[in-house]
């Protein structure tokens, strides 16, 4: 730290100086418990709620209807509903990989972060989450194919299908990513419970704080399951995109029978996900003013991840190709060519565009250190990536094997609400987190400051 | 505190604010060094040294996990042996009923779910919460043990305690403030 020669080439801080553990806590806990509101929040609340209210409409009538008003018929039996499932679990992939990975990594840069983004897996999962629940247009008869109980039919799923490990996987994901956000929650529950002044709000935190008291003997146990879980939960984000990338490879449609699906999967759903934690924080911190804590920094190393995984992603594309020209398989080789040049082409082509394209902008620091930039990329990698699970969905089961039973797909009205109501029901859910919790992990942030140091363990 | 002195018996303990994580290990280290046995540090983020300092040291979550995710294991796969083999055996193209490498999934999640649960639970229950009322609420600093101080306890019930000499010694280990705990 005294070195001379060390503080050249010194990083930029991962908190502005200044700050104390006490303006951290502050600062992080003003924004649930000031009450001032910005009015964009009421605005951005205002429009998830009415697109949530139209998502309730859209269900209501395939509940009424069934999955008749969808565009869903032979030959493509699949449509929004699994593109958009996929789209929005892969979306929740990042939080996972930042909260967990990057923890058993040590890098300091996830502290800021990390609580947002495990907000987002959790809500992006309860979207993904919507459409195999609804997806049969009877969700009351799904229960006894979908969970193992004993039914007065004496029938039980089939665990030989990749559609019951997603069951598995995604309900064990949505409760271990609740888990970890949670026991993080809870010494920043204490701290609201401490701060706050309401009656109402002081019983609401401190119930939810569980009576925690920052004791040293609660903290090695706290320490403890932190690291396990964390443990856990990087085996357990790896296999969800791989189990959700089985229910394709395990078939044999060409387009969805290849080896490269799981590693391509999860690359792509960090991928996804990344973008869409700088498209939630660049605003956000723009609102609220934590650019102090989402530094310049931590927005440069996400575009430096989605980089990456965009290269990895574009490894996939390239594969697929290769795969489809090199097995001299007529119907792999006509997939890949109809992907290419066929009815959907212009969706494949932006979809390039889109996913390999414009994440090379990321290569210059110029882009990746300016916020527009960054939120510009981000978009257009969102899209990309929903175009991506349109692609492989729709081209590969639109024309199979035999010509006489080719066709086209056409997504309804219905299929729209539907799509576009998860993105209010994600905005909504996300803006009342940021209202009612500390959006930022304040105990982890109070490490930061610099008289959180201990002498014994300074020049580590 | 005017309370405490006037009902001498019965205080929970005696407890000792710092200003700093330094201050805080270096009381808890002298007071460990002292004898005292039944304290506790608070402090507002995980200080390594300070659950060192008051020799806290409990693995079992390891344990508790590890049991978690074979109770997870061994049913996940029980169940589907069971449902496939016994329950409800279906001929699918021919392949063995007992088609194990297709099972792996489900078990492999349920093993997670199980420890992760059994994790939580555990660092929950060990930790004797929920807890919703604890004497140490009652010292009207302690408040800023979420925020930004850091507190050592030493309770009435350490047979090494005495109120005035564990007072004086506290006194001598740099605290900021000494307040009495009520029970």
């Amino acid at each position: 730290m005294l070195n001379p020669k060390a503080a050249t080439y010194a990083r930029p801080p991962l908190i502005e100086p200044g700050h104390t553990m006490g303006s951290i806590t502050d600062k992080i806990s003003g924004v649930v418990l000031s009450g001032r509101t910005p009015l964009t929040w009421f605005l951005v609340v205002s429009i998830g709620f009415m697109l949530m209210g139209m998502l309730g409409m859209a269900v209501m009538w395939l509940l009424i209807k069934g999955t008749g008003i969808w565009g869903i018929n032979q030959p493509i039996g699949w449509g929004f509903a699994i593109i958009n499932f996929v789209w929005w679990i892969g979306i929740g992939h990042a939080g996972t990989l930042i909260s967990a990975i990057l923890l058993l990594l040590k890098q300091g840069w996830r502290t800021s972060i990390n609580r947002f983004a495990e907000g987002m897996t959790i809500f992006a999962v309860m979207c993904a989450g919507l459409f195999p629940l609804i997806h049969t247009g009877r969700p009351w008869l799904a229960a006894y194919w979908l969970f193992p109980y004993p039914n007065s039919m004496g029938v039980w799923p089939q665990f030989r299908s990749p559609l019951i490990w997603d069951v598995f996987a995604v309900s064990t994901y949505f409760t271990v990513s609740l888990l970890f956000w949670y026991v993080g929650l809870i010494p920043d529950l204490a701290t609201l419970r401490d701060k706050a002044k309401h009656p109402a709000a002081k019983l609401a935190y401190g119930a939810l704080a569980l009576g925690w008291r920052g004791s040293a003997r609660h903290w090695q146990r706290y320490e403890h399951v932190y690291l396990l879980l964390a443990g856990l939960s990087t085996p357990l984000v790896l296999s969800v995109h791989t189990v959700v990338s089985f229910d394709f490879a395990i078939s044999i449609i060409p387009g969805w029978h290849a080896t490269i699906f799981p590693p391509y999967f999860v690359a792509g759903a960090i991928y996804a996900g990344f973008a869409m934690v700088l498209t939630l924080a660049i605003p956000i911190r723009k609102m609220y003013g934590l650019e102090d804590f989402i530094t310049m920094r931590h927005l440069e190393n996400m575009g430096k991840v989605t980089l990456v995984t965009g290269m990895i992603v574009g490894y996939g594309y390239i594969s697929e190709a290769f795969f489809g020209w090199y097995s001299a398989n007529q119907y792999e080789g006509f997939m890949i060519w109809n992907r290419m040049t066929g009815p959907y082409a212009p969706y494949y082509w932006t979809l390039i565009f889109c996913n390999i394209i414009t994440p090379q902008s990321l290569w210059f620091k110029r882009v990746r250190t300016s916020t527009l930039g960054l939120f510009a990329v981000a978009m257009v990698v969102n899209v990309g990536m929903w175009l991506e699970r349109f692609v492989i969905v729709i081209t590969s089961l639109h024309r199979d094997f035999l010509p006489s039973s080719w066709g086209m797909y056409y997504p309804t009205i219905w299929d729209w609400m539907t799509f576009i109501g998860t993105i209010g029901m994600f905005v909504t859910l996300f803006f009342l987190f940021i209202r009612f919790l500390p959006m930022i992990s304040i105990f982890e942030m109070r490490t930061m400051a610099p008289e959180a140091k201990l002498r014994e363990t300074e020049g580590h | 505190m005017a309370r405490a002195t006037v009902q001498p018996a019965g205080i929970y303990g005696l407890m000792a604010e710092f200003d700093n994580p330094n201050e805080l290990v270096s009381a808890a280290k002298s007071t460990y060094a002292a004898g005292y046995r039944k304290i506790d540090t608070f402090s507002p983020y995980p200080i390594e040294e300070a659950w060192e300092a008051i020799g806290q040291k409990d693995r079992r979550l390891s344990l508790i996990v590890l049991a978690g995710g074979l109770v997870g294991l061994l049913s996940g796969l029980a169940l589907q042996e069971w449902v496939h083999n016994l329950a409800y055996p279906l001929n699918i193209g021919g392949k063995p009923l007992n088609s194990w490498p297709m099972f792996i999934p489900v078990t492999f999640e349920l093993t997670i779910l199980f420890a992760a649960l059994a994790g939580v639970i555990g660092m929950i229950l060990l930790n004797g919460l929920p807890m919703p009322y604890h004497p140490v609420f009652n010292v009207a600093r302690f408040e800023h043990a979420s925020r930004d101080k850091f507190f050592l306890l030493v309770e009435a019930a350490d047979p090494k305690f005495d109120r005035q000499q564990t007072r004086d010694f506290l006194n001598g280990l740099n605290a900021s403030e000494i307040n009495e705990v009520e029970p």
